[in-house]
């Protein structure tokens, strides 16, 4: 094994460009255990945590550009309110320990479906800026997962950054496991409001072989509080359109039983944490808003 | 609230600082704060090499071939040692020698272990193992009792010999011990209501932090010393040396620093593979398990069955009890004959019935095996009897601590082996304890600033509730647990006490070979020390086989065995002194002969207070030695038809409320307070008695709500060997623990003292699902609770 | 491969590492630095918490190469690190002294309190507990419970049931409130 520790950006892409199958490692919390419990033995780890830019954020303009290796503790004290979503989904990630190490590029990098970035990446909506010798592009992040564990990234590539939506509105994060802190989620769910565009957007996690937005569910929900003109009313969301909201959102899901969960339960809970998430970020939305009457 | 009644005669302490009765503080606290305290896994020695051990993929299957070329080719590797290369017994055991050193030919279980590597880094240890060429033919595996039992079912140990081989109704039966008393059809025909229930319980991890791990150096005479954390130095000497081919005197042991046990260092693990390594390549070699391996490298607690059948009458009163446990003991037998015989003589609980017919067995099955831990086939039997209880209130409508009162045993009980519970029996009491504290006030979560507070609700951090689907509920179990070994097991333990002056300052030091596993004892025996030899300095020798056995740290009965032996050879200490101080100064004082002699604050006095001469003096530079094995009352074993028999020396009690918060739509639960009772007997330390009552808590609620190790029934592997997916409590899963402690003398024993660190861990764990069957009105008949049953998906 | 880094705020070096070591390896194994833990080696327990440039990782998941040029800190040296904090007086040296000759070691309040508390059982947890709890009051020196039980969520103990640890930082911030 080799241990390569590029000073900058550019070494990093050249030795990517170089070494293919090279790991890249920045907190090291998938990295390491993989390393640790001898089920991966990369012929290069490629160290990504000099490289200071992967630590900084830009935060103007209407998306945060969040350098790929930025630990989560620092999303969470410095950008929750550009990004809130994402900033309850870090908080539930791990543990403190854990928290100042890993980061959204890390969780994009593993892919793993029950990643806690991504379904607030999902519903935030957000793009992968990769980048190689070749080049760099911007992979929306609904097409940046191919599979369980697998990305859109090309061998030679790396993620530099990721440009997030700052909000415009409400977002929510829910997650269930079996523990009260430092669990891997069972499954998990995003939501965030957009109202310039009145849109909902949401991200499911852990509930199909990649992370998706329940797409029937949002345009569903975005017609129904179109129709009944809650947006500008500021009415509550109707109890009906909140329980179909869910079951579409559930719908989105193909989930797997394991030993973390079963299918069935999965999808349950994803109706769950739809329905109470939806109701949270309304709520929120309704105070910013003035409160109105049940619309329709 | 505090009850303390003591008979008379017992001692109770000194006018000694910091003697029995007082939380003194950890003599190794400094050490374990600072990093400096020496685990097993911390040790390290020139020239050092790393063991590695390959452990079957497969659950059963038979090895055709090994071949180690490749693997003892690789550079940096010293050797490679397989079954063919043992160099004397074969097998070891705790009760049954039927557990391979290493898989001659069958693999039994998922993680067996199959060849040993010794190299010089961990990494060319393990790259080495993974080029070890094992060709294995899968063989089909038995689960439970129905594929253990079928006809023509693998005999998983064909031609047993054991002592239990010839009275066990089939071979893949470890051990079987019914309970017969009374006449239970008779009574089933007098009773008036009857509930039934069936119940099934997981298998539970210790999961203690530190990991397996030891080191073996060899030794110019041919022997070799072992640096271990075990719970027993002198059990693993008897099962190591026939391994080894040496005598007992050339394997000389010596206690590391151990990160809990729990029951789970009970057995050998890498012991005897570090002295092989060791002898084998006349290096030191150190092995030291990764928390994936620490899933195979010790025995768990048995997962159970259990069928049971209750009678009552109108009034309240237990009629009858019928039941059936059955415990998968997995591959080999490790202590399954003695959590048995527990299951079977504790099955009806803390409760007076007359008339029982009560039948446990332990199966043989390709399951990972399971043995001893914390509660020890008592925690099995008390989820299910405290379920039944609760079941027959419901149906009696009476409340459920009441129903309890009205069949809770006391002093005078006779237990269903027959035994008369001969010392404080206060189950009623420690019910009214718990129920009589005040209940944690409701939604805690809810904050001035109005958004919740997510911690404080089921779900924690994961943000899945602000209060919707919050429904709070409150249970009470409580249970008994044995102390000590039963079953007419010569339980001794062993203590040296030496006393001198030491820069003009006496000086006592005690050695044991008592294993030191996180639960105090060091702390207790320096307080006998004092109280009765009254010095202020006591120096705790490290454990090792220098000395006498001490038994096992388990079975709740350090305290009371070693610490018995400790008070014992002091005792005889300090006569001893007392006879050098007639002899020196007998004729200076008529007190010598006539009063009554104390040792006290470093000077000998009489019961008056007058004091008679200095420790000092009375020694004059001499030092006095008592080295004494001590044993507490014999048992007797349970007849082996109808399970009759004086079984047990102590029996032991707690209580707990458990006030749960209970998310009924995402199947999540919040324990919110998880409050005990429990007679000590005497609290020799009351800080560290708490401390254990806490602890056990903990691991029942462990139990009631999220660990288990999930072993696929289809091929017996286990599918979730990490502390990822085998989840224990965070300290934001775990409540406010009150304490309440009862000391009710048992005069049999040290101090009236009662074995303490089991009895804790058996009751939490139903009174939490008990919570949440009174939050959701569910049966819950199995534990632990997962969100899918809580949802019914 | 060469690995350089300040360890307690000593240079330190170890030749001959295996690129796939751990920074906890490397201190256990080749600096003679045991006192952070190897319970789990998945980041699942901290017992191996050490500050990493003053942040609280688990030194299992930082490759060994990834510490070259920085700062760690562990239990070892989490004595001498409180008493540089609180600018090593000779007073509050001397409030820390204790008749038993075992505990003349200087410890850092928090161990202290660890230790006065009843929060070490087996012990192998403890290091790491000591790590986070000293830097959770270096930073909050008025923790609530809740506080508490947030910043120790990634510290796995199995023999206390967590109450003593509670009682452990309460009374280190009450002492530390005390002092001030």
């Amino acid at each position: 094994m080799d241990f390569l520790r590029p000073a900058d950006w550019e070494e990093a892409l050249a030795a990517k460009a170089e070494h293919p199958s090279a790991v890249p490692i920045a907190g090291g919390t998938d990295v390491m255990v993989e390393i640790n419990f001898d089920h991966r033995r990369p012929e290069h780890l490629l160290d990504l945590s000099r490289i200071g830019e992967l630590h900084e954020w830009d935060a103007d303009g209407p998306d945060v550009r969040l350098g790929a290796a930025v630990p989560y503790a620092r999303i969470i004290d410095h950008l929750h309110t550009e990004l809130p979503g994402l900033a309850l989904a870090a908080h539930t990630v791990g543990s403190p320990q854990i928290r100042n190490r890993g980061s959204v590029g890390g969780n994009l990098g593993a892919a793993s479906p029950a990643g806690d970035s991504h379904p607030a990446l999902l519903a935030a909506g957000a793009e992968v800026e990769a980048q190689s010798v070749r080049g760099t592009r911007l992979i929306p992040v609904e097409e940046f997962y191919t599979g369980v564990k697998r990305n859109a990234l090309a061998p030679d590539e790396l993620i530099r950054a990721v440009h997030i939506r700052k909000a415009t509105g409400p977002q929510q994060f829910s997650k269930v496991g079996t523990r009260n802190a430092m669990v891997i989620a069972v499954c998990a769910f995003g939501i965030a409001l957009h109202p310039e565009s009145r849109t909902v957007r949401t991200g499911i996690g852990s509930a199909a072989p990649t992370p998706v937005r329940a797409g029937v569910a949002e345009e569903f929900l975005a017609a129904a509080l179109a129709e009944a003109g809650c947006w500008d009313s500021g009415a509550p969301v109707p109890p009906s359109v909140a329980r179909e909201f869910a079951e579409l959102a559930s719908g989105a899901c193909n989930p797997i039983d394991d030993v973390r969960g079963s299918a069935a339960y999965r999808r349950r809970a994803v109706a769950v944490m739809a329905r109470r998430t939806l109701g949270w970020v309304w709520e929120e939305y309704r105070g910013t808003q003035g409160r109105g009457t049940l619309c329709a | 609230m505090r009850i303390t009644r003591t008979p008379a005669g017992l001692t109770q302490g000194s006018r000694t600082k910091g003697g029995i009765g007082e939380s003194t503080l950890r003599p190794d606290g400094t050490l374990k704060v600072t990093g400096e305290f020496a685990y097993a896994s911390d040790l390290w020695h020139e020239d050092m090499l790393w063991g590695f051990t390959l452990r079957s993929p497969h659950a059963h299957a038979r090895i055709r071939s090994v071949d180690v070329s490749q693997a003892l080719a690789t550079p940096g590797v010293h050797a490679v040692m397989t079954h063919d290369d043992l160099p004397a017994a074969t097998r070891y055991g705790l009760e049954i020698q039927d557990t391979p050193v290493l898989a001659d030919g069958v693999v039994r279980h998922h993680g067996e272990p199959v060849a040993l590597v010794a190299a010089d880094h961990p990494e060319t240890a393990r790259r080495a193992a993974a080029k070890i060429l094992v060709d294995y033919e899968q063989l089909p595996v038995v689960t439970d009792e129905e594929s253990a039992t079928a006809p023509g079912a693998p005999v998983l140990h064909p031609g047993r010999s054991d002592h239990h081989a010839g009275h066990v109704p089939h071979p893949n039966i470890v051990h079987r011990q019914p309970i017969v008393r009374g006449d239970a059809a008779a009574a089933k025909a007098r009773t008036d209501v009857i509930v039934t229930g069936e119940y099934e319980m997981g298998m539970q991890d210790q999961a203690f932090l530190g990991p397996e791990s030891g080191l073996a150096v060899p030794a110019d005479d041919g022997g070799v010393d072992l640096y271990i954390a075990t719970q027993w130095l002198h059990a693993d000497l008897r099962q190591i040396a026939p391994v080894l081919g040496l005598p007992e005197e050339k394997v000389r042991m010596t206690l590391s620093g151990v990160g809990g046990a729990f029951g789970g260092r009970e057995d050998l693990s890498m012991q005897a593979h570090a002295c092989l390594l060791a002898l084998h390549t006349g290096k030191p070699v150190k092995i030291v398990y990764n928390r994936f391996e620490s899933f195979f490298g010790h025995v768990h607690r048995h997962p159970a069955k259990l069928r049971y059948e209750h009678g009552a009458t109108r009034d309240g009163k237990l009629s009858y009890v019928k039941a059936r446990i059955v415990l998968d003991g997995g591959a080999y037998a490790s202590s399954s004959p003695a959590v048995v015989g527990n299951a079977a003589s504790l099955s009806v609980g803390p409760y007076v019935v007359d008339d029982v017919d009560i039948e446990a067995v332990a199966l043989y099955t390709n399951n990972p095996p399971c043995g001893a831990m914390r509660g020890f086939g008592a925690v099995q039997a008390c989820f299910a009897y405290e379920a039944q209880m609760d079941k027959l209130a419901a149906e009696l409508d009476l409340d459920p601590v009441e129903f309890r009162r009205r069949n809770a045993m006391s002093q005078g009980a006779v237990m269903p082996t027959g035994q008369v519970v001969d010392s404080p029996a206060p189950v009623a009491e420690l019910l009214r304890c718990v129920k009589a504290m005040p209940l944690p006030p409701e939604r805690q979560w809810e904050t001035a600033g109005g958004s919740p507070d997510v911690r404080a609700l089921p779900g924690g951090l994961s943000n899945t509730t602000h209060g919707e689907g919050v429904v709070r509920g409150v249970g009470y179990a409580v249970g008994i647990k044995n102390v000590g070994f039963s079953e007419g097991f010569d339980d001794y333990s062993t203590a040296r006490v030496r006393l001198e002056t030491v820069a003009g300052e006496p000086v006592a030091t005690v050695h044991t070979a008592m294993a030191e596993v996180g639960q105090g004892g060091v702390t207790v025996h320096a307080q006998i020390a004092r109280t009765e030899l009254g010095v202020a300095r006591v120096t705790i020798q490290p454990a090792d086989t220098r000395v006498g056995s001490a038994g096992s740290t388990s079975a709740s009965r350090q305290t009371y065995v070693t610490g018995g032996a400790v008070k014992h050879a002091c005792e005889a200490v300090r006569e001893k002194v007392f006879g050098l101080g007639r002899e020196r100064f007998g004729s200076h004082h008529p007190a010598w002969a006539t009063a009554e002699l104390l040792l006290e604050g470093g000077k000998v006095t009489t019961d008056g207070g007058e004091v008679l001469a200095s420790l000092a003096d009375v020694l004059d530079g001499e030092s006095v030695e008592a080295e004494l094995e001590w044993r507490h009352r014999p048992t007797e074993p349970f007849d082996l038809r109808t399970g009759q028999g004086f079984g047990h020396v102590q029996y032991s009690f707690a209580a707990h409320r458990a006030v749960v918060e209970v998310d009924t739509e995402l199947g999540l639960v919040k324990v919110v307070e998880l409050a005990c009772a429990q007679d000590v007997g005497k609290a020799l330390n009351p800080l560290s008695v708490t401390g254990q009552i806490q602890g056990g808590t903990t691991q029942g609620l462990g139990l009631a709500v999220m660990e288990e190790i999930v072993v696929d029934p289809a091929t017996a592997k286990v599918r979730n060997p990490s502390f990822t997916d085998y989840l224990i409590p965070t300290i934001l899963d775990t409540p406010a623990i009150p304490v309440d402690i009862l000391e009710l003398a048992d005069e049999h024993a040290p101090y009236g003292l009662r074995g303490i660190g089991e009895a804790p861990t058996l009751s939490s764990t139903p009174a939490v699902v008990a919570a949440i069957r009174q939050a959701t009105g569910l049966p819950l008949r199995r534990v632990p609770v997962r969100p899918e049953h809580l949802t019914g998906t | 491969m060469r690995v350089t880094f300040t360890v307690n705020g000593r240079p330190q070096e170890a030749d001959d590492v295996w690129e796939g070591e751990s920074l906890l390896y490397v201190l256990r194994e080749r600096l003679g630095l045991p006192g952070s833990k190897n319970a789990c080696e998945q980041g699942e327990c901290g017992s191996c918490t050490v500050r990493l440039d003053g942040v609280p990782v688990c030194a299992c998941l930082v490759a060994a190469g990834q510490a070259e040029g920085r700062e760690v800190g562990t239990v070892e040296g989490l004595a001498d690190h409180a008493a540089r904090r609180a600018g090593g007086t000779s007073a509050d040296r001397a409030r820390q002294w204790r008749p038993d000759p075992a505990d003349t070691v200087e410890l850092a309040p928090v161990q202290r309190a660890f230790i006065d508390a009843g929060a070490v059982q087996c012990g192998f947890c403890t290091p790491g507990l000591l790590v986070a709890a000293d830097e959770l009051l270096e930073h909050n020196p008025d923790p609530s419970d809740a506080d508490i039980r947030e910043a120790l969520s990634g510290n796995l103990c199995r023999c206390t049931g967590y109450e003593k640890i509670l009682d452990a930082v309460r009374l280190a911030a009450a002492r530390a409130a005390e002092g001030d």
